[in-house]
């Protein structure tokens, strides 16, 4: 009898989600480093007001990916460390509703960071970043590099190198993603007309859904022991 | 894990008889034909082609910069075929062959951007720009290169062709973007040759404004992106059978 699919996923981010409110290691850790790195941005390219405007998705979406490393690899290694893997593959739940529940519990985490940028960088970088397009490419964007990376950093955990391994394997996978995230919110952000950047939603989305289909399928050969 | 279980452990299911015939019939069959073309390939290219008009002798590299890329683009596509077949027979031939399919693929892609690069010196005046398609392929060679370190970093040897036939599959997304690239980023510089170049393109020029161009063209693509990529993976398969048979010998002598 198994549990079924969308209760087992549920189950799998509620616990996530309790892990992360009790100990805040992971929210902690992502926002220090997102923190760091967007004054650190800020100095070593001495932005001006017109140069701000062109790197701040940039910056953004670079500062996001970095601290969704960070985190990916934290919630990996925990469930691996703590024998949770093993207990999740024991239950009698489909291996793709594990996958589901990492992923969304690590999109999650990723938004939360990128969320919690948006007003930041409008106060540091002088520039607002609340616009409503900007969310959806965000969201977006966020599904994109979290799947590749729920399931190349299930791999990278089993691995010798562990920690260092996953930016290496990520980026590059992750990059049609970035490439297309970058260019519709620096669209956005310097007010060019809708037509000239809905494009790029659009190959997000299309990327995200390639992506999911890939990694749901995969995800089954990476676990099983 | 000790050197003598790992090698055991890595060996279990090779055949030890296969690979210790001499070359097949087959194959040197096939390595001469490849000689032969490569020689005819490159008297297309540099004797038979009329010379460009507007770029002069060094657009000839470009009878082997494009025909590279699709013998990339084949060796790649092993890998995804060694992937998938790995994944649902869990026979090691396959494996075999998505590693080889990496190693030759990323030799074909250095060419492609080296030939390249050595062209864009005169014509875009720069051996190396930050234009879409540029970028996508180094990050392209630089995935399979990711690939090569996964592989290094797994011990297990089972778990090491599962992952790597995981992310060989993976890592083909990044071939199909640099293949489309220029066509959905119309701010690429690069010339297409099927098709309309890119407004913005530097240094394109048309197949028939110079006689010989599409045939020399053609019998390179046949020679680059076929036969010697087909050539070299089998020699690669060999090697790698060789250096599994010499794993099993090694383990045998431990055992005792």
């Amino acid at each position: 009898m198994k549990t079924p699919f969308l209760h087992s996923v549920a189950s799998i981010v509620r616990k996530d989600l309790l892990v992360e409110l009790r100990s805040r290691e992971l929210i902690t850790s992502m926002a220090l480093f997102a923190l760091l790195s967007i004054l650190i941005f800020s100095f070593a390219l001495e932005l001006d007001r017109i140069a701000r405007e062109e790197a701040i998705a940039g910056v953004l979406w670079v500062t996001v990916v970095f601290a969704s490393v960070l985190g990916l690899n934290r919630s990996m290694a925990m469930e691996r460390d703590q024998g949770n893997l093993d207990a999740m593959l024991l239950a009698p739940i489909d291996r793709s509703a594990i996958f589901a529940g990492k992923l969304a519990g690590n999109l999650v985490f990723s938004l939360v960071v990128g969320l919690a940028l948006l007003p930041l960088m409008t106060v540091l970088y002088n520039r607002s970043l609340l616009e409503g397009w900007l969310l959806v490419v965000l969201l977006l964007g966020a599904t994109g590099f979290s799947t590749v990376g729920t399931l190349l950093a299930t791999m990278t955990v089993q691995t010798r190198a562990r920690e260092s391994l996953l930016p290496i394997v990520m980026l590059p996978i992750a990059l049609p993603v970035l490439l297309a995230a970058v260019r519709a919110s620096t669209s956005i952000l310097t007010g060019s007309p809708f037509e000239d950047w809905i494009a790029w939603p659009q190959i997000l989305l299309v990327l995200d859904v390639i992506y999911l289909v890939l990694c749901f399928l995969l995800f089954e050969f990476v676990i099983e022991e | 894990m000790s050197a003598a279980n790992q090698i055991s452990a890595s060996v279990r299911p090779v055949d030890v008889a296969v690979e210790t015939r001499p070359l097949p019939r087959l194959l040197a069959g096939l390595t001469v034909v490849t000689i032969l073309g490569v020689i005819a390939g490159l008297y297309m290219a540099l004797v038979y082609a009329g010379t460009d008009i507007d770029q002069g002798d060094v657009q000839r590299l470009f009878y082997i910069h494009m025909p590279a890329f699709f013998g990339a683009f084949l060796a790649f596509g092993a890998t995804v075929i060694g992937g998938i077949m790995y994944l649902r027979t869990r026979h090691e031939k396959w494996d075999v062959l998505a590693v080889s399919g990496v190693e030759i693929g990323m030799a074909f892609a250095i060419i492609n951007l080296v030939t390249g690069s050595i062209w864009a010196r005169p014509i875009w005046n720069t051996w190396w720009t930050w234009d879409p398609r540029l970028t996508s392929e180094a990050i392209m060679v630089l995935t399979y290169a990711a690939y090569m370190m996964l592989r290094n970093g797994i011990e297990n040897p089972e778990q090491r062709r599962r992952f790597s036939a995981v992310y060989g599959i993976l890592a083909f997304v990044t071939v199909i973007v640099t293949l489309v690239i220029i066509r959905i980023r119309p701010d690429t510089i690069h010339p297409a040759v099927i098709g309309a170049s890119p407004q913005n393109a530097q240094g394109t020029f048309e197949l028939q404004a110079t006689p010989g161009v599409s045939a020399a063209l053609g019998v390179n693509m046949l020679v680059w992106g076929l036969l010697l990529p087909v050539t070299l993976l089998w020699y690669r398969i060999r090697l790698e059978n060789f250096a599994l048979h010499v794993d099993a010998l090694k383990a045998r002598l431990l055992e005792r």
